[in-house]
């Protein structure tokens, strides 16, 4: 536990260095870390949610240019999905993290959660390289699914747990759901006001939970 | 236990795209039309913007049966199989992938019709590729063209027309064959995106236009104009502008009082009598076996479960499947040459965070037979389209052109820079039906009924790479002439699982070399009609939908003025 708040910790100084042009966004971070401190994981064990949240940081950083994955709460949307959608990926995840960490202190001397940086990123390289054993069926298209599933969780609709407090959208510079959009709002410089709105927010959809939205 | 039902005069298996659109005139003729889905009706409230849910995870939708079958995918007969995917592109519900599809719909051009006879008429017979089996269609563009009318009403087109009767307008597809009047409603509206592109390709001499879509550019029908909200790439409309044949022809021919729809009907089979005339149709529904008896039985599963039912469909008179004593079901297989695609990367926003599929610019010039092949490689061609359409997630997962990894802070910084600033392009393009491109049954594979799932054989020729690569280099050239910094092409990759699946029912006059005749019926059976672009010899250079719809309708039609014969 002493190594998941530290490198929380070091997230939150690493926010705070960009403070002159991100003070909010360090402001959210701790806001949101505290939160995420509060609430257990419902389906990966808590060294597994360790390291998948020190993963998704390096993925998708929370650095000077602002918030990433961590505060867009990917690692949990991806444990949320663990429990449905992504239930048949269950043992593919247990499997690939326990791999991905046995490789950090084969390599590295440390679990993964607790290497620096550079270190992390040297981990996931070698990843991406398949430089990597014990992966099934091979380390890079472990990170791959990975990646694909943070990215999902740092930009999809807030209702499934990731995406929080629109952090992705922002990102992106997207602005958002809109229900009519005219001519001026599809110019190339529009500049439109972000919304901020999730699809079921709006009263006229059905939430999607529940039976008949996987295959 | 089985329950055996009242007969019925027609029964429809799958009302999508093309079962949606044929029940409408076998209901107005007085019919007795059962139309059996698999799916189930679906409404406005299923229809959120919601990226996740539309485009990663297979899709609202009830009944799972599409993704509990999906074909397997081989590339050539002694290759392994490939890697399975995890969602069927297809949909269960009323009205089909109509659903969910991006409702361009194009006619096709009049090359398209006689790809055998033009092709040898201006270059020579040696000029179509060895080993391809593509034949002309039994007619021309003119014989389809009046159900091509029908259905551009009756379903709801926008689009400009280029050809009315032979007069060409420059607004419209100046290659298109000629048409008896224009779309029912004008053309979806550009973005300032769509109009930079259509100058670019004015100054390179081409002729952009609006592309033709079932989307109401304006009332129609008493439904709603497109409000150009998006995220329905793979998405429902919740204001029903998009025209699926769920909210178009089937509820005209529900009104009718004459077609009776069961959903969750789960289709397994297609019986014979002794005569080998089609007699009743077996489906699931809740875990029961109903028998449908039918004195015609219309297939409109989309390609894979048309070839499939057939094939599952054995009997004394029919061994190998019904309809197949010539051994054709399944051949003559191909689907678009879709992917080979380029994208862009321009130095300022383009915003097309908002929009849909549909609104967009199309040039033919490079489609057919629209520009000389005397010296070319290869013939045939493709339509290059690009539109404004375009999602978070989809944009986090930006092309880095080479400038950047694929994640870590200096990925964040390039996305945060130009995730508005990149544009994909949709290029289509000719492919030909060849002898060992084939659909059959998996050997080992099968869905959770312990029926085989299809299996796809089949890969991409040197001939298509050929086309593929002129293809892409006019993209690349359109979006540098539009100013792009970047661009990339995209590989071709294998001829997989496909929104637009050809083939394997075959339409020709030929019983040895086709499945069904000139008006889609069987010639083996004469009582069974097949409905989709399955029955299609070429596929042109754009989305099938259009056609297939025209194609069913006239079957349709066919069959209520040849009823005494058919049906009798
Ligand atoms: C994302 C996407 C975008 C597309 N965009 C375009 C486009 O812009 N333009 C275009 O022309 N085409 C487009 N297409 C293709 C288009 O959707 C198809 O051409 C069209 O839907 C085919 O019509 P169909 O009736 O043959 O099949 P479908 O529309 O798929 O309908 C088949 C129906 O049969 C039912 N069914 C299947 N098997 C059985 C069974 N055994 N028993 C009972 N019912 C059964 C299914 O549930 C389904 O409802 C797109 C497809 C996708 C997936
Ligand atoms: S963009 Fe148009 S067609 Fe698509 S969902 Fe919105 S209103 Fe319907």
């Amino acid at each position: 536990m002493s190594a998941f708040l530290s490198r929380r910790e070091m997230l939150k100084r690493a926010a705070a260095a960009g403070a002159a042009t991100a003070v909010p966004h360090s402001a959210l971070a701790q806001g949101l870390s505290d939160a995420d401190a509060a609430e257990p994981f419902e389906n990966l064990t808590s060294l597994h949610a360790r390291i998948l949240e020190a993963v998704v940081a390096r993925l998708i950083p929370s650095d000077e240019n602002g918030p990433g994955a961590p505060e867009a709460g990917a690692a949990r949307f991806i444990d949320r999905a663990l429990g449905g959608v992504f239930a048949d990926l269950q043992s593919l995840y247990a499997a690939g993290l326990d791999a991905l960490d046995a490789h950090a202190r084969n390599t590295a001397g440390q679990p993964f959660a607790e290497l620096d940086e550079d270190q992390q990123d040297a981990v996931l390289v070698d990843l991406e390289r398949n430089a990597a054993d014990g992966f099934t069926p091979d380390a890079a298209s472990f990170l791959d699914v990975v990646l694909q599933h943070t990215v999902q969780g740092t930009f999809s609709d807030p209702h499934y747990g990731g995406n929080r407090d629109f952090i992705g959208w922002e990102m992106l510079g997207y602005p958002g759901l809109r229900l009519a959009v005219g001519p001026d709002e599809q110019a190339m410089d529009a500049g439109s006001q972000t919304t901020r709105l999730s699809a079921y927010d709006l009263p006229m959809f059905d939430s999607p939970d529940g039976e008949g939205d996987s295959p | 236990m089985t329950v055996t039902l009242a007969a019925t005069d027609v029964a429809v298996i799958g009302l999508g795209g093309v079962g949606g659109v044929a029940v409408l005139p076998l209901a107005e003729a007085g019919m007795d039309v059962v139309g059996l889905e698999a799916g189930t009706w679906l409404s406005p409230s299923d229809f959120a913007p919601d990226e996740l849910r539309n485009n990663y995870r297979g899709w609202p939708q009830a009944a799972q049966k599409a993704n509990r079958e999906i074909p397997v995918h081989r590339p050539n007969a002694s290759a392994p199989d490939s890697p399975r995917g995890s969602v069927h592109p297809m949909m269960n519900g009323v009205g089909g992938t109509t659903l969910h599809y991006w409702a361009q719909s194009w006619r096709l051009n009049p090359w398209d019709f006689r790809v055998v006879s033009e092709t040898t008429r201006r270059y020579g017979a040696g000029r179509i590729p060895a080993g391809s089996t593509v034949e002309d269609w039994p007619f021309g563009l003119e014989e389809l063209e009046p159900w091509y009318d029908l259905v551009e009403r009756e379903v709801g087109v926008s689009g400009q027309a280029g050809n009315v009767n032979g007069t060409i307008d420059a607004r419209g597809n100046i290659f298109e064959g000629p048409r008896a009047r224009e779309y029912p409603m004008p053309p979806l509206r550009g973005t300032e995106f769509t109009e930079l592109m259509a100058g670019a390709a004015r100054r390179l001499g081409w002729n952009p236009f609006p592309g033709p879509a079932a989307i109401n550019s304006e009332t129609y029908d008493n439904r709603s104009p497109c409000l150009y909200h998006g995220f329905c790439s793979r998405g429902g409309c919740h204001v029903e502008a998009k025209n699926s044949t769920a909210v178009s022809t089937i509820p005209k021919a529900s009104a009718t009082g004459n077609l009776r729809i069961e959903t969750e009907a789960h289709v397994t089979g297609i019986a014979v009598d002794g005569e080998g005339r089609a007699s009743a149709v077996e489906y699931l529904n809740d875990g029961e076996t109903y028998i449908q008896p039918a004195r015609v039985v219309l297939i409109a599963g989309y390609t894979y479960e048309n070839v499939r039912l057939l094939l599952l469909s054995t009997s004394g008179a029919f061994p190998n499947g019904l309809s197949n004593n010539a051994g054709q079901v399944g051949r003559h297989y191909m689907t678009h040459n879709q992917r080979a695609g380029v994208l862009a990367l321009f130095p300022h926003e383009l915003n097309r965070w908002y929009g849909l599929p549909a609104q967009g610019i199309a040039i033919d010039d490079w489609a057919d037979d629209n520009f000389d092949h005397s010296d070319l490689d290869f013939i045939g061609g493709g339509n290059l389209w690009i539109y404004s359409d375009q999602r978070p997630i989809e944009a986090a997962s930006m092309n880095t052109f080479g400038r950047a990894p694929r994640w870590g802070s200096q990925w964040k910084a390039f996305v945060m820079q130009n995730a508005g600033r990149w544009a994909n392009s949709y290029l289509q393009k000719t492919t030909l039906p060849y002898e060992d491109n084939y659909l059959d049954l998996h050997s080992t594979i099968t869905d959770p009924l312990g029926l085989p799932v299809c299996r796809v054989t089949a890969d991409y020729k040197d001939h298509d790479r050929r086309l593929a690569s002129y293809i892409q280099d006019r993209m690349e050239a359109w979006f540098r002439e539009a100013g792009a910094i970047e661009t990339v092409r995209q590989p071709i990759g294998s001829m997989v699982v496909s929104t637009h699946a050809y083939g394997g029912t075959r339409m020709g006059d030929d019983p040895e070399t086709n499945v069904v005749d000139r008006y889609g019926f069987s010639h083996e059976v004469p009582n069974l009609g097949v409905l989709g672009a399955s029955v299609m010899g070429t596929s042109g250079a754009r989305n099938p939908t259009l056609t297939a719809q025209a194609l069913a309708w006239r079957t349709a039609e066919h069959l209520v003025a040849n009823w005494s014969t058919i049906g009798g």
